[in-house]
């Protein structure tokens, strides 16, 4: 068990240097010079010269990524070209929405998909099963983007129920956050929905079969009973950890979600970031969220082993 | 029971002991409602797809200035767009760009992701070691901006997009190649197979492939899924197809900013979007049922 | 019998009340993008200017005809020889933090301008020598050639006054506490979500300020920008669509502020640096035929509904130096085929047309490729990211390229810098004498006759040999709730906010 720990532990070394590499690699050799797109309308060729040279864009990208990492180990992410804030600073700031807006989707898709799934294997084979299916893939098979922009046309603009975009920290006033968050979590929990579903669904069904589910039956308690008190704890166990994995999910799904609605998290910086080459950004704020994805993963690894004794030694 | 009734008994029970997994799959796959309906309208989509030319009311590019932004009517069922265009016909040959990119992107993720899982798997040690933490640090990276950043490096086009979307769909292909070579390794007749001598790329071809293949299958399907989705989000930003050629997520994207004018721009895509992801969920889950060894 | 005593006191009171009230109001404005970085010498992007418009004043200011009007300057007055401006400046004026604007204080500002490292406002400034302190509120600008534009350019940022202490006293990070001397002072920031300003009490022209706050919030997608308008989250925004209009007209809580840019948009064609050597870049008979075949009318009815101005030269029929010696032609879809028959080419012609990526500008790129297609061309769109665009454009990897520009209240700052050879925004690489010539003559005369009359020359030269197609110019469209009173769209674009009161 420890053995497992401490392998798993050493793995997220390499593991971030390569999502450094990768991330790295991938902002510089984007097509464009950041320096043209900093360099303002006029476009001078001095001012473009000395935006190269204060940052280090002239010289070979092996050097660049050496004096990045070198900043990085020491706290140090650099500095947003564009507006020339620090980007530990831009991901302090916008760090706590998108776990905010994170948090809220994952509630939504407990709420959708557990019981989606245990509808499903309880009932399976019946309408039931179907309903219950099409409720929960519903949310993956549309694209976020396109159910945002509706959700905005009918309960921003037609009904005038909700604001159209904005983000309001819980903190601050909680009415007016959840009014403003609703809808994007929303948008963000459905597609993870159908994966809790899923999983949900076949967990249950192997435990429904299990004997220590017969054996239940078999004391006559009553299928509630049985469902809800035995099959159902030893189900969502798994399921509750993939929750937590599905983090990753959501980051990816929150950079179109926050920029329709106008949400001031990570996923607005990065798509910003990317198409104004402002690489200092791109490239803390993913290995920030490859870092908080890796770590999660191994915190459910060591839950999933600490709760089935069966996996240990 | 009279003489007469066994051998009808034992004939009964000679064909189910001979049929075929296949066969037993696509049995059970049939029964699934869901999977049927789910087949049903994709082979409605992959026949607009092909048969766009016959089927289409008008052209797709075709311009026109006094029809912009018509309504939904007997002449345009489900309206124009911005440009004059009628939205039918944009969504009949969109089926193409997408159900395409769907397809190419994951055919070329598995045909990077299962030989490197295979790789990986099979061999173990250092191999698996440098491949698995590869995988990781791709899977750590938001699969979006991996897919913008690449699409954008490549150029705007659809088969760059496709390109873009395949590779960021590869490490999903590696890790679920690897999980099921590792545990179909020690099976039995993976052991006869080396024991007689195989050369490791034959037991991986012909003795470990065909038996994971269904779990690819599935995954296969519900890849396509995820692409198609993915597809759409490019265009959205600009980054697959371009202009005039149609494809669903291009059509979403300028369908934006006429939702109050010209709702129908959006609404018609969007729904296309939604019935094939949704279909290739369904057929997707049917199949994972259908190859479930503990079902009957 | 003390009882009227109680009636100044009573005044006194409502007065405070209603300017409490006043001071309670804030107007919330809907920018298109998130600005960049808040201090005038390094700032580079046109909605920056909507948020400087409140904070930071300039030495001069323009009005609704291009004239250029006193703001913290009074006068101005150049030389015979061009080369010395004197300026007078306005007494009593005072920074954010109380420091006074005097001659010391504008002296720091313009050389700030002119030699920050990084500082953008370098080109815009590129004539000035020194400037030298002539009495506590004068000063004089030595120039090392004469420069006609320059007042034109101090009246956007070039022109802009920082308070020297806060200035010494941040450097660069100076745009995240920015200090001026506008009517309103920065309160907070917080990227991508919003911009606090609040009244500044001493500002000079006070009594004209109405407003207690103002916050900016950027909103990207032009839908929300609107939605949030209409529900009354927002008071005013900027970029409305074209197709939005009619919806704001119609709406009784709304009103539409229009106003014709001094920018425009336009096609640079390749023709200095065309590695594949097309069609286009090898004959003017060829570019002439892809101007004819552009319908412009019809262009700006399908995509803009309208509200757009057609436009063929690079300021727009009602600026005051548009030539009308050259009117916007109409379509000849024949003199098209006929033009290309004469250069000897055989249709379809193969274009590589670079469209950076924006739903307005690829929609018209569309309309464009159709139209084009009649006469024989074959535009095949490439829809790029503006970052890429850009590299490429500067590289020659196009042959014909959806490029727009913001405008200059001078014709010579919509002109010199696309126009003359070897120029750094000359991404069509043409070089022609005759109209480097006149470019560098009519930034040497300061009247507007003989610069008319110049520049003249050069429409002729430019229409000839079609470096840019200028295809139309954008109107600035501003809609704001019908609560705020006393707005007036100005052609550059800006959110002026001194006489606005919010009821």
């Amino acid at each position: 068990m420890l053995n497992f720990l401490a392998r798993r532990i050493a793995q997220l070394i390499p593991t971030l240097f390569f999502v450094s590499l990768l991330i790295f690699s991938l902002q510089h050799l984007l097509p464009g010079d950041p320096a043209l797109v900093m360099a303002g309308e006029e476009h001078d060729p001095a001012v473009i010269a000395q935006i190269r040279k204060q940052y280090r864009l002239d010289r070979p990208i092996p050097v660049q990524y050496v004096y990045w990492i070198k900043g990085v180990l020491s706290g140090d992410f650099g500095e947003s070209l564009r507006i020339k804030v620090p980007v530990r600073d831009l991901i302090a700031q916008k760090l706590p929405v998108t776990l905010q807006l994170a948090a809220m989707a994952i509630v939504i898709a407990f709420l959708i998909g557990i019981p989606a799934g245990i509808i499903s294997a309880v009932k399976k084979g019946t309408a039931w099963d179907y309903g219950a299916n099409l409720f929960a893939l519903w949310g993956i098979s549309t694209p976020n983007f396109w159910l945002g922009i509706m959700l905005i046309f009918f309960f921003s603009i037609k009904l005038g129920w909700l604001p159209a975009s904005g983000f309001v920290p819980l903190t601050e006033n909680w009415r007016a956050s959840l009014a403003s968050t609703i809808m994007p979590a929303f948008v963000l929990g459905n597609a993870i929905a159908a994966i809790l579903m899923r999983h949900t669904r076949s967990a249950m069904l192997q435990v429904l079969e299990s004997d220590y589910v017969r054996t239940a039956r078999a004391k006559g308690l009553s299928e509630r009973s049985v469902i809800l008190k035995h099959a159902m704890r030893n189900a969502l166990t798994p399921v509750i950890t993939l929750g937590a994995l599905e983090l990753g999910t959501l980051l990816s799904g929150a950079v179109l979600t926050e920029q329709i609605f106008t949400i001031p998290g990570f996923g607005k910086l990065i798509v910003d970031a990317v198409f104004n080459r402002d690489y200092a950004v791109v490239q803390g704020v993913v290995l920030v969220t490859a870092t908080i994805y890796i770590t999660l993963n191994l915190i459910a690894d060591i839950a999933y082993i600490l709760v089935n004794p069966r996996l240990r030694g | 029971m009279s003489d007469a009734a066994l051998p009808a008994i034992a004939a009964a029970g000679a064909e189910e002991v001979l049929e075929s997994p296949a066969r037993r799959a696509l049995r059970r796959l049939i029964k699934r409602k869901g999977a049927v309906i789910g087949l049903a309208v994709l082979s409605l989509f992959i026949a607009l797809a092909v048969f766009a030319p016959l089927i289409s009311p008008y052209d797709a590019i075709a311009t026109s200035w006094s029809l912009v932004r018509k309504p939904p009517s007997a002449l345009h069922w489900f309206g124009t767009d911005e440009l004059g265009r009628d939205i039918l016909a944009r969504v009949i040959y969109g089926a193409r760009a997408s159900l395409l990119a769907g397809l190419i992107s994951v055919t070329l993720a598995m045909s990077i992701g299962v030989p490197l899982g295979l790789l990986a798997g099979y061999r173990g040690g250092l191999v698996d070691a440098l491949i698995s933490r590869m995988t990781d640090a791709m899977l750590a990276c938001p699969f979006l901006i991996l897919a913008i950043a690449l699409a954008a490096f490549l150029g705007p086009s659809l088969g760059n997009a496709m390109i873009a979307i395949g590779v960021s769909a590869t490490p999903v292909f590696i890790r679920l190649t690897r999980a099921q070579v590792m545990g179909v390794k020690v099976e039995d007749y993976v052991e006869a197979a080396r024991s007689i001598g195989n050369p490791p790329w034959r037991i991986a071809l012909v003795h470990i492939l065909p038996n994971i293949l269904p779990a690819l299958l599935v995954q296969a399907t519900l890849s396509i899924a995820a692409a198609i989705i993915a597809e759409a989000a490019l265009s959205f930003l600009g980054l697959g197809q371009q202009p005039p050629a149609p494809s669903w997520g291009s059509m979403l994207n300028a369908a934006q900013r006429f939702l109050t004018n010209a709702p129908w721009m959006a609404i018609w895509p969007g729904l296309a979007i939604f019935l094939v992801v949704l279909s290739l969920n369904l057929v997707g889950d049917g199949l994972r049922d259908a190859l479930d060894p503990r079902e009957r | 019998m003390k009882m009227w005593r109680l009636v100044p006191v009573l005044a006194a009171l409502l007065f405070s009340l209603n300017a409490a009230a006043q001071a309670q109001t804030t107007l919330r404005i809907g920018l298109a993008e998130d600005p960049d970085i808040l201090d005038p010498t390094l700032a580079r992007t046109y909605v920056g200017r909507i948020v400087f418009a409140a904070l930071c004043d300039k030495l001069f200011d323009i009005d609704d005809k291009l004239n250029i009007v006193p703001q913290l300057a009074l006068s101005h007055e150049t030389s015979a020889d061009g080369k010395e401006v004197t300026i007078k400046l306005r007494p009593g004026v005072k920074f954010q933090d109380g420091e006074p604007l005097d001659a010391e204080a504008a002296k720091f500002s313009l050389e700030r301008h002119l030699t920050m490292q990084g500082s953008f406002r370098k080109p815009e400034l590129a004539s000035l020598d020194h400037v030298s302190v002539i009495d506590p509120l004068t000063i004089k600008l030595v120039l090392k050639a004469p420069f006609s534009p320059l007042i034109a350019q101090l009246t956007d940022r070039a022109g802009m006054m920082v308070s020297p202490k806060a200035a010494k006293a941040e450097g660069d990070k100076f745009g995240l506490h920015p200090v001026c001397a506008g009517p309103y002072k920065f309160v907070e920031r917080v990227q991508q979500d919003r911009i606090v300003l609040e009244k500044f009490n001493d500002y000079w022209n006070k009594d004209n300020i109405f407003i207690g706050h103002i916050v900016y919030l950027p909103i990207v997608d032009p839908t929300v920008r609107l939605a949030n308008l209409k529900s009354g989250g927002l008071d005013l925004i900027e970029r409305v669509l074209a197709t939005d209009i009619k919806d704001v007209r119609a709406d009784p809580n709304l009103t539409l502020s229009k106003a014709n840019e001094l920018g425009y948009q336009g096609i640079t064609l390749n023709i200095g640096n065309d590695k594949a050597k097309g069609a286009l870049s090898q004959s003017a008979k060829v570019r002439q035929a892809l101007d004819l075949s552009i319908d412009r009318e019809a262009l700006n009815q399908v995509v803009f509904n309208g509200e757009f101005v057609p436009g063929n030269q690079w300021v727009s029929p009602d600026h005051p130096y548009y030539q009308k010696a050259f009117p916007v032609p109409g379509r000849d879809v024949e003199k098209a085929k006929a033009l290309l028959k004469e250069a000897g080419v055989t249709p379809p012609v193969s274009v590589d047309f670079m469209v950076p990526k924006n739903p307005e500008v690829e929609a018209a790129a569309q309309v464009i490729q159709s139209m084009a297609a009649e006469a024989g061309f074959d535009l095949k769109i490439r829809v790029t990211e503006f970052a890429t665009s850009l590299k490429q454009a500067e590289a020659g990897e196009y042959q014909a390229y959806m490029l727009n520009w913001s405008g200059r209240i001078d014709p010579d700052g919509n002109s010199y810098i696309f126009l003359h050879s070897n120029a750094p925004q000359n991404y069509s690489a043409w070089s022609n004498a005759e109209a480097d010539k006149v470019l560098e003559d009519a930034r040497r005369i300061t009247d507007m006759a003989q610069r008319k009359a110049l520049y003249e020359k050069l429409t002729g030269l430019v229409l000839q040999d079609e470096p840019i197609l200028y295809i139309y110019h954008r109107g600035i469209l501003i809609a704001h709730t019908r609560k705020l009173e006393g707005y007036k769209q100005m052609p550059d674009g800006l959110v002026r906010v001194v006489g606005l009161k919010l009821k």
